[in-house]
């Protein structure tokens, strides 16, 4: 694969914008992530993909109201019901099918809207088979959560040590909306939601818009002087049932990781991979997706994870931008979010944050619950 | 810019399309998956990788739906994804399709479009309500004909356009239906009937407008190679094109649908179709309402601005005429469950092109285009099929 | 449909076995409630409704006004420049007479609905609203017309501020 993202716009991440529109917020990435590209969207940009879903937004058909402020007006704009990510993906392919040159991705949250999220992740159950048990749709979490510890040996310390870890990479994180200095026991003696999941293990809603302009390789050598490229992108469901789930291990991640690592050339992704942004919509999520994707073997995340292997300055970092847990839950824009943390330190970009010598990075995402859907991207500063 | 692989359809499967159907929208994805597999000779371990089609989650009931369907379309542990343009999403799911094996990255694809709007009570249109601009556009209480009767005016009155004219398009779709097996509102109708159809939103009448309905469909997509392994007739995708439009519809002139035609000269293009009334053997334009037939004849520039009308009224777009028009049935015949409708359409372009459309068979059809329309009238996608 | 494929799938419900309280069914309302960010330009719009007047945003590079007010140009894909305030008046672009109201249900009393293009924006620039104090056989594409404005002490900062737009009666 020869696609590279050259520009990425962002706005800052907060708990609640009451104050601006999901418009404007769009205009102000895209106008950064154009101006960091080099691009005039009403000459240079081919298509345009936004990730969206509707009840996130309070909209049927949200497409509708994406094109204005991307300066898509009157050309191929369409939306991937899916995250981020999966946007990104379906970007590449576009640049792949050589019809596209450079293609806009956008992704969003507006989430302070939400007055009843519960409510709304409860709408995503099967409606014959889930959704008559009125408890809090985390319940699934819960479950999992339970099972992943007890067939792993993962102890709640474990999962609330990657808590404490990304809330503190979060503090070094300007766009990071929710940073802070946090304790073992902050997050240990926090109110159960699900037992085991409590509700420190569960990262908290922000909002926020990321934009992003992939080139193809002739394009992308052009624009851009630091472009980052894409070696491998994999993405997989696995079954809608939660009944009959693997619960212990991520399949859905570990399949796509497989796809995006062949691509890729990945043989060894702990050796390979300089570091890592991953899923962690709750914290055992982390542990879950960094064994899925290879970087320790199954059931010693958690272990390794108290060791500090995936700290800021351990063997590999995972969610140095703080993750979903740190830098806001961002909805179907957190996919994006890991990908912009890779982007920005592939670029040497990252200041206070920045991971040394760092030349490939894996981006991994999950849409939350119920699904069994995520995507994974291996991106790389040498082409 | 070209385009590296050609990409083929090699199977193509549908449902009956009725008001209420008692499967679930999972049930109805595996139908119509099941029956284009079994179309095409292949099993779902021939297939690389799922693209779903499905319009508002509001119908069906489901945050996410396309994540609640995907064991019926067949994607558990497969790369899956959704794509999504509103109305005219069922035209587009199979340019999704398209990508992803254009781009290199999969030899097979299976494509499928599924709509349940019965399950939204207390009518399928109250789903409607949130599709409007919540701050300035749903406390006026909209209902949604109400923005195509608006339209539907505003061409006529442009073009000086008959009513009779516009109600041609309803006796011959429907009339065209009796032919689908499918169809839910096949008919035979004249134009005194829907003049003296119940008003529903001025101009629109009752037998202006198709009907909600339950229904799947389902197309198989593969690369070059794997084509020629599975059938000696494959049909060929050689143009997509979609474009969407301003979402703020009252600041743009409803006469023409521009993201239409913007859509077919990008399918054209790619297709290399210089002037489509003579190089298109027939088409299926999007026909939620009688007038729209004409109106996107007129986007996907078979037709002149205005002069879509006379050509139906000299009987032109007969299925026996010069520029055959929705052979299908359309959506004012075979029914409207939305994504599945605009599927239903290339899966008529499939049979048509293979001569296997039976008593609906146009004679020499060698190109076709198919196109739909959705969002708040913004939005215009195009498949140009060949065989 | 094929010629070559026989077996065509579904099972059709009538309405009926769908309102019987029987197995087929199982009843649900998502609990789905938002309070959307009106955000810059549409929280002055609706201000300037609630004072009786209508404002747009002028774009300077290609000299529009575009109503409903929005804070870029997306056309420029720049942002806009000021605030202009546009008339009450303006000519109706196209109009529809609904016998529907939201859910679908018939109503005997049409609602007259409408895009007026106000005056004072820019060519094709209008804004979705209703007509009344009209008589129906009359209403025509072109037609002059002016907002008509709840009480002062009742407008509460939304579109239905303006009751409705009624002919301008020639002088
Ligand atoms: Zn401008």
């Amino acid at each position: 694969m020869t696609v590279a993202i050259v520009g990425v716009g962002h706005t800052s991440f907060q708990s609640t914008t009451p104050d601006i529109s999901f418009k404007e917020q769009m205009f102000e990435a895209a106008v950064k992530a154009y101006e960091d590209a080099g691009v005039n969207p009403r000459k240079d940009i081919a298509s345009f993909l936004t990730a969206a879903e509707d009840y996130y937004e309070g909209y049927s058909i949200f497409d509708e109201f994406v094109p204005d402020q991307l300066g898509a007006v009157l050309r191929p704009v369409c939306t991937i019901g899916g995250d981020g990510l999966l946007a990104l993906i379906n970007g590449v392919m576009q640049i792949e099918t050589g019809l596209f040159d450079v293609v806009a991705i956008e992704a969003h949250s507006k989430a302070s809207d939400i007055l009843t999220f519960p409510g709304i992740v409860t709408h995503g159950l099967d409606p014959i088979y889930n959704r008559a048990f009125n408890v809090h749709p985390y319940f699934v979490a819960g479950l999992e959560m339970r099972r992943y510890l007890h067939e792993t040996g993962t102890t709640r310390e474990q999962c609330a040590a990657v808590v404490v870890k990304n809330k503190q990479n979060a503090l070094s994180n300007p766009s990071a909306a929710f940073a802070a200095k946090m304790t073992m026991d902050d997050v240990m003696n926090s109110e159960f939601v699900s037992d085991p999941l409590t509700r420190r293990d569960i990262s908290p809603l922000a909002d926020g818009v990321i934009v992003m302009v992939l080139a193809s390789e002739e394009k992308a050598k052009q624009l851009s002087d630091h472009p980052v490229w894409l070696k491998g992108v994999g993405w997989c469901s696995d079954t809608p049932w939660i009944e009959s789930r693997t619960w212990s291990a991520a399949e859905y991640a570990r399949l796509a990781a497989e796809r995006a690592y062949k691509m890729a050339g990945i043989k060894n992704p702990q050796k390979q991979i300089a570091f890592a942004e991953v899923d962690d919509w709750f914290s055992y999520k982390e542990l879950q997706h960094i064994e899925a994707l290879g970087l320790c073997e199954n059931g010693e995340a958690g272990k390794l994870s108290e060791q500090g292997n995936f700290s800021r300055n351990g063997k590999l970092p995972v969610n140095v931008s703080g993750g979903r847990i740190g830098a806001g839950n961002l909805l179907e824009a957190s996919a994006l979010q890991s990908v912009l943390e890779c982007v920005l330190q592939l670029q040497g970009q990252a200041g206070k944050r920045q991971v040394k010598d760092a030349e490939t990075a894996v981006a991994q995402s999950w849409r939350g619950v119920p699904t069994a859907t995520g995507c994974v991207a291996v991106l790389s500063s040498e082409l | 810019m070209n385009v590296k692989r050609r990409v083929a359809v090699v199977g193509a499967g549908i449902t009956l399309f009725r008001r209420r159907l008692k499967e679930t929208g999972k049930e109805l994805s595996y139908l119509a998956a099941n029956a284009a597999l079994e179309s095409a000779g292949m099993t779902m371990d021939d297939i690389d990788c799922v693209v779903m089609g499905t319009a508002p989650d509001a119908f069906d009931g489901i945050h996410m739906k396309a994540d609640n369907l995907l064991d019926g379309a067949g994607a558990t542990r497969k790369p899956y994804s959704r794509v999504y343009v509103g109305g005219g999403t069922g035209v587009f799911s199979p340019i999704g399709g398209w990508w992803h094996i254009a781009s290199g990255l999969f030899d097979t694809c299976l494509v499928v479009a599924e709509e349940k709007m019965s399950p939204c009570i207390p009518h399928p249109q109250t789903a409607f309500r949130t599709i409007w601009d919540p701050i300035i556009t749903r406390p006026l209480n909209p209902n949604l004909v109400w923005i195509f009767a608006l339209e539907m005016n505003r061409y006529m009155k442009t073009y000086n356009i008959p009513k009779e004219h516009i109600a041609m398009v309803a006796v011959k779709n429907k009339g065209n239906a009796l032919d689908h097996p499918s169809a839910q509102l096949a008919a035979k109708i004249t134009v005194e009937d829907v003049l003296n159809s119940e008003t529903m939103v001025w101009p629109v009448q009752r037998l202006d407008i198709s009907p909600p309905s339950d229904g799947a469909a389902a197309l198989v997509l593969t690369s070059e190679d794997v084509a020629r392994k599975f059938t000696d007739a494959p049909v060929w995708i050689d143009g997509v094109g979609w474009s969407l439009d301003s979402a703020y519809w009252t600041n743009r002139d409803l006469c023409f649908p521009q993201y239409v035609a913007e859509a077919a000269k990008m399918a054209y293009k790619m297709a290399k179709i210089t002037d489509p009334p003579k190089e298109v053997d027939f088409a299926e334009p999007y026909d939620p309402f009688t007038y729209k037939e004409l109106h996107h004849m007129e986007g996907l520039l078979l037709a002149k601005k205005g002069e879509a009308p006379k050509l139906t009224a000299e009987g032109v777009t007969q299925r026996d005429g010069d520029l055959p028009m929705c052979p299908s049935g359309g959506l004012l015949g075979v029914g409207n469950p939305i994504a599945a409708a605009g599927l239903m359409k290339c899966c008529e372009m499939f049979w048509q092109l293979r001569n296997e459309a039976g008593k609906r068979q146009v004679s020499g059809a060698e190109t076709g285009v198919a196109q739909a329309w959705g969002d708040l009238m913004q939005v215009g996608t195009v498949t140009v099929f060949r065989r | 449909m094929s010629e070559k494929v026989k077996d065509l799938r579904g099972t059709r419900l009538s309405a009926a076995d769908l309102e019987s309280k029987d197995t087929i069914t199982f009843r649900g309302r998502p609990n789905a409630k938002y309070a959307w960010s009106a955000g810059i330009a549409y929280t002055k719009y609706l201000e300037e409704l609630k004072n009786g007047r209508i404002v747009g945003r002028r774009c300077r590079q290609c000299d529009r006004v575009l109503v409903p007010p929005r804070m870029f140009c997306e056309q420029c894909f720049r942002a806009t420049d000021e605030w202009v305030y546009v008339k009450g008046t303006g000519k109706i672009n196209t109009y529809s007479i609904s016998y529907l109201d939201a859910d679908a249900n018939r109503i005997k009393t049409p609602i007259l609905v409408a895009v007026v293009d106000l005056d004072g924006a820019s060519p094709g620039i209008g804004i979705l609203h209703k007509l009344g104090n009209v008589d129906i056989e009359k209403i025509h594409v072109g037609m002059p017309v002016q907002a008509v404005w709840k009480p002062t002490n009742e407008r509460e900062g939304s579109v239905t501020d303006i009751l409705y737009f009624e002919p301008i009666k020639e002088e």
